[in-house]
């Protein structure tokens, strides 16, 4: 009866002893480590999809029921305020962009630069977003106990988010731009959620590239943090658009 | 670097425990909880996921001790709220979720497809940690008096009528939510990845092909209700409107929002467990599983199905007419590729070698339950019989048929089939076939009266019901006994046999997958060398050869021992 070949664990492991350093031990090669490990971004980036989708969905339901306060609601938002910070994020993604050309192409200053860049505007973007949130608090646009319909039930006491052909909404129909900041809320809350992991992670990275991290070879993680980088862009860009553009012509 | 894959037969006599394996490679406390090893967080997840089952059955047996009688005299209704809403967040987010894919399909898959881990260990171990803070989280709020809106947190209820502790629940089941997530995407990406040479996809155990599919519902389907808890959390601490009616929103958004995860929920639970089947009667009757092809994509055709069939939980909820008629239909079409794996099974049967060891009872007892399962499932799936149906012990009986029925028979069938490879030895056949029988006839005897009772029209979650009902009640509790027993012993066996069960050499079930190939318990790194792939998946015929082959040359090389031996002889 034959035997299983009786194999060691060191001699199992001195086999991997020519690898570079960064292959972890249960891959046979960089290639199969790196696909891995960017196929699995690209799935959790899928299930990112299905939360936002929720809230998206949400929304839907929601502008398709209560029309007319979804438009006023959105003329109370600041288009210049959230062109400039969609005009920021993407200013971000180029630089984390530029950081992954020069993670694979060997460039620690570079890396270091463009990671530091992306760091600074979302900071950026999220200093814009607190003084759009504190706009909101100020005028009581903040859903639950102290939220004020004033701006929609009369639209002239608040003539600097007045666009032209803001009628009156009925008590009724008023009462429901609450939903709409709900949404508002939430759906940039969590987008802002996001972006602080981002940063928190950029920070990271910034010191570990310092030390010379992620230009010798394995910028995986590099690639992998900017596609996460750009999905939440992405995710930006479907919230300008859906909360601040849709109802302007 | 190649291995032909070697077929050895046990032989009890000389087997031994390998010295280097999983378990000794390391020693200490630490070198469990820090382990990146995917056996050894598979065994983290069984001990950790048998403590919360006994928990849960616990806090059933408290539900039935309570509706021994028709009045509510055990304890207080809102105490009965409680305790069946903790039974249901127990059982279902810490037990049935993670139960097959955490403990056998973390053991099982890299080794299964002739790969040294998951493809992700530390995001493995991640997930782990996870699901101990979800279910501590859950076990705080058991302890500061836990919460009554039903395992399903239906608002408005959840959000503005209880007083109990529904942000720590609700919390709990996020944090466990993202655990779910993280082995779902592990294990697909392993089985996208990781795969030995040769090892194809239509050379995959159908084990693997029902985790694939569980993987899909988990990573897709579990974001969704991760983000309906947020919704119910915040709207009940902040008072936003999402699903107020008072401010506009809708409680049917919240409905919609659970149920696209807690339908396809019960299918990355039940799945799995289907994996489990294929791998134990493809053993035990000696034979290929009959319709390969078929049962793979039946799992697949599952997971896709699943996805649109949430709606047949809100059929009185007051959703459109023509919604019902196309989520019933849809319904309905789920059965079909359950049914394809019922009826491949029976026939892989058909003129097996068929054998009664302990998980092919368990797998026979799957089987029956989770057909009479299914088939009632047809009737809740019928918008005329489901009115009537719904919200009555008929539904109860139903989910238990598939989940308790279906799923833990095949949890525990799966448990008994690997024991071996887990541990090393084997568990007492004779004693594991009686638990597997007592469990049968235990969870007979609890959940087929409650079918009755749910026709007879008694309400679900209500601590008292009318005096008529009793007999049946009874008959109920007694067999919720029964099944306890049946639970607790291989609980008792299988600790035992960790130290007194029979030395179990690398393949006792003389089973074809590559798990089987290499010693009991495993390396730590799995293979020795890397398999490669050159047969299908349960070559019965394949094995047969190979150990003729073995035999053969067993035999030549005794008679050239004896030819050596005569002339020195003379």
């Amino acid at each position: 009866m034959p035997d299983s070949p009786v194999i060691t664990h060191e001699a199992a492991n001195s086999a991997h002893a020519e690898h570079s350093s960064y292959l972890r031990h249960h891959f046979n090669s960089t290639e199969q480590q790196a696909d891995a490990s960017n196929f699995a971004m690209w799935l959790f980036l899928l299930t990112e999809v299905m939360f936002f989708g929720g809230l998206f969905t949400a929304y839907l339901v929601y502008r398709n029921w209560y029309y007319p306060a979804f438009v006023s609601g959105s003329h109370q938002l600041n288009v210049v305020w959230g062109t400039t910070n969609t005009l920021v994020l993407i200013l971000s993604s180029f630089t984390m962009a530029m950081g992954v050309w020069c993670s694979e192409t060997s460039r620690r200053r570079g890396l270091v630069l463009c990671l530091t860049l992306t760091f600074i505007l979302g900071l950026g973007f999220l200093g814009i977003k607190s003084i759009e949130y504190s706009e909101k608090i100020e005028k009581h646009h903040v859903p639950g106990l102290h939220y004020s319909l004033q701006s929609f039930l009369d639209p002239d006491s608040d003539a600097a988010a007045k666009a032209p052909g803001d009628k009156p909404l009925p008590l009724d129909m008023a009462r429901k731009t609450e939903v709409y900041f709900s949404l508002y809320f939430l759906m940039t809350g969590m987008h802002a959620l996001h972006m602080i992991i981002g940063i928190g992670i950029l920070g990271f990275m910034i010191l570990r590239a310092r030390a010379g991290a992620y230009t010798a070879g394995h910028v995986t993680f590099v690639e992998n943090f900017g596609l996460y980088w750009h999905f939440i862009d992405i995710i930006w860009i479907y919230l300008f658009a859906l909360l601040y553009l849709i109802s302007r012509h | 670097m190649s291995m032909h894959t070697i077929v050895s037969l046990p032989d009890q006599s000389t087997a031994r425990i390998p010295k280097d394996n999983y378990i000794t490679r390391e020693n200490g406390l630490l070198s469990w909880l820090l382990t990146s090893d995917h056996k050894r967080i598979a065994v983290l997840y069984l001990i950790s996921l048998s403590f919360f089952f006994f928990i849960g059955g616990a806090l059933a047996g408290l539900i039935r001790l309570e509706l021994l009688t028709p009045q509510t005299d055990l304890m207080a209704t809102d105490t009965y709220n409680k305790v069946f809403t903790m039974h249901g967040v127990i059982m279902i987010f810490f037990f049935l979720v993670p139960s097959v894919p955490a403990t056998l399909g973390n053991f099982l898959i890299p080794m299964m497809i002739g790969a040294k881990d998951l493809a992700l260990p530390k995001v493995n171990l991640l997930s782990w940690y996870l699901y101990m803070t979800g279910g501590l989280l859950a076990l705080y709020t058991m302890a500061v008096g836990g919460v009554d809106t039903g395992w399903t947190f239906t608002t408005p209820l959840s959000t503005h009528y209880v007083n109990t502790n529904v942000l720590t629940t609700g919390l709990a089941v996020f944090v466990a939510g993202f655990s779910s997530i993280l082995t779902g995407l592990n294990f697909i990406v392993t089985i996208h990845k990781m795969r030995a040479p040769g090892m194809t996809w239509f050379r995959l155990p159908l084990f693997i092909w029902a985790h694939y599919a569980a993987s899909i519902l988990m990573v897709l389907a579990t974001p969704v209700v991760a983000i309906a808890i947020v919704l119910v959390m915040l709207e009940r601490t902040f008072g936003i409107g999402v699903f107020d009616p008072a401010k506009g929103g809708d409680p049917l958004l919240f409905q919609h929002l659970f149920w696209f995860y807690s339908h396809p929920a019960v299918y990355i639970m039940i799945l799995p467990g289907m994996g489990v089947i294929s791998e134990v009667i493809s053993t035990f009757s000696r034979k290929r599983i009959f319709g390969y092809t078929a049962v793979a994509f039946s799992s697949v055709a599952i997971a896709v199905f699943g996805f649109f069939v949430w709606a047949h939980h809100m059929f009185i909820m007051g959703i459109s007419n023509y919604a019902v008629l196309v989520f019933s239909l849809l319904t309905m079409l789920v059965a079909v590729p359950s049914a394809i794996k019922i009826f491949n099974w029976t026939f892989t049967l058909y003129k097996g070698s068929i054998t009664f060891e302990t998980p092919m009872l368990y797998a026979f007892g799957f089987m029956g339950l989770f057909t009479i399962g299914g088939m009632t499932g047809v009737f809740l799936g019928s918008s005329g019989t489901d009115i009537h149906l719904t919200e009555t012990y008929f539904i109860v009986a139903h989910f238990h048929f598939v989940m308790v029925g279906g799923m833990l028979m095949a949890f525990l069938s799966g448990i008994h089939f690997w024991w071996p490879k887990i541990t090393g030895r084997m568990y007492p056949e004779k004693l594991s076939q009686l638990a597997a029988v007592v469990t049968f006839i235990g969870f007979n005897f609890t959940f087929f009266p409650q079918f009755i009772l749910g026709t007879l029209g008694m309400p679900r979650r209500y601590a008292s019901y009318p005096p008529e009902f009793q007999v049946l009640n009874v008959f109920s509790t007694a067999g919720a006994t029964i099944l306890g027993v049946g639970y607790l012993l291989p609980v008792l066996y299988l600790v035992w046999s960790l130290k007194y069960g029979a030395i179990a050499g690398n393949n006792p079930w003389q089973a074809t997958g590559l798990e089987w190939q290499t010693q009991s318990p495993p390396l730590t790194e799995n293979f020795a060398v890397m398999p490669i792939m050159d047969h299908e998946a349960y070559d019965y015929a394949w094995l047969e050869d190979q150990q003729q082959k073995d035999e053969r040359e067993h035999r030549q090389l005794q008679e050239r021992q004896k030819e050596t031996e005569v002339p020195s002889a003379g």
